[in-house]
């Protein structure tokens, strides 16, 4: 179980971030991720494990003033 | 002073434009005819969870030279406010930021003192600060020592457009604070802004009252008019007023029955 934007959500295999953002449409170039608390460079999406107990928030920007 | 000399430097960038674009409550689609209508160069945004599935977003409606202002919106103390920055940088838009720190959800205002430490420490890792506060004297020189690009006092509660309802401390701002002043938040008139850049800030903000008007790209064009003839104004210096009485604009000999 890992907690994705405040979901709990049941992964079935061990996936890379990279994975994870493909599968479910996720635009890299448009994001910023925060993994466990720490911003996750997008240099590290390809190489990083999403493993139980994580917690990542997936932010891009909207309009605001 | 001719107009291509006049710049607002923030963080030793140079912009022509002194209107800042809030992007808020706009329909996507409106955004890039507001960009071009309001001839910014400078557009804010925020940050929030991203939603899965491929949508649009707003930077494909933002053209490419024009710079980024991500706000802090959602930070209620220094802390949340340096992560949503951080987070910021690293969607990958330039170092501009727009500290943003509220706890108050009724009046929307500024907490200066989470501001003034946020700013600090962001400023150290190279951002440019550009700050959002309620207009104090005391705040905006600690600001300026914690390194910040700007001073952005409020004219009024955000979204609220009641224009310049903090008129005579900004005022003293634009008048003691070695930076150039925005006001940001309130003011909902292009008479508004106006008056701002008479008074002599450096650029005006606006959203709600754009986003909110009948026809939004020819307010964000009835903006950009009234701020620079405020600024047109300012560089002019104002006539003088007087205490009372009158004085004649015609001559006062060669009347007729002379």
């Amino acid at each position: 179980m890992i907690t994705i934007n405040g979901k709990s959500i049941e992964l079935s295999e061990n996936i890379t971030v990279s994975e994870y953002l493909k599968q479910n449409q996720y635009r890299p170039e448009r994001i910023a991720i925060e993994l466990n608390g720490s911003i996750l460079p997008k240099s590290s999406y390809d190489s990083t494990l999403l493993k139980d107990g994580d917690v990542m928030e997936i932010v891009s920007f909207v309009g605001g003033g | 002073m001719k107009n291509t000399d006049d710049k607002l430097i923030l963080g030793g960038h140079e912009f022509t434009s002194r209107f800042i674009l809030g992007s808020g409550k706009f329909s996507l689609d409106l955004v890039k005819a507001c960009i071009e209508k309001a001839g910014t160069q400078i557009i804010t945004l925020a940050l929030r969870r991203a939603n899965e599935g491929g949508l649009a977003n707003i930077l494909d409606y933002i053209p490419d030279n024009i710079t980024l202002l991500p706000n802090t919106s959602g930070a209620r103390n220094a802390e949340e406010a340096v992560r949503i920055a951080r987070l910021s940088r690293e969607v990958g838009c330039g170092d501009f930021v727009k500290i943003e720190v509220i706890h108050d959800s009724k009046y929307l205002l500024p907490d200066n003192y989470e501001t003034i430490k946020a700013t600090e420490i962001l400023a150290k890792e190279g951002f440019v600060v550009m700050p959002y506060m309620y207009p104090d004297l005391n705040a905006a020189r600690d600001l300026v020592n914690a390194g910040a690009a700007c001073i952005m006092p409020l004219g009024s509660p955000i979204g609220s457009n009641k224009g310049l309802c903090t008129k005579e401390f900004i005022q003293i701002l634009i008048d003691e604070i070695d930076l150039p002043i925005i006001v940001d938040a309130g003011i909902g008139r292009p008479s508004q802004a106006c008056e701002a850049m008479e008074m002599g800030a450096s650029a005006v903000m606006a959203n709600t009252a754009i986003a909110t008007a009948g026809d939004v790209p020819a307010m964000a064009e009835a903006f950009k008019k009234a701020i620079e003839a405020g600024r047109s104004a300012y560089l002019s210096g104002l006539g003088r007023t007087l205490d009372k009485g009158a004085s004649a604009s015609s001559p006062l000999t060669g009347f007729l029955q002379d």
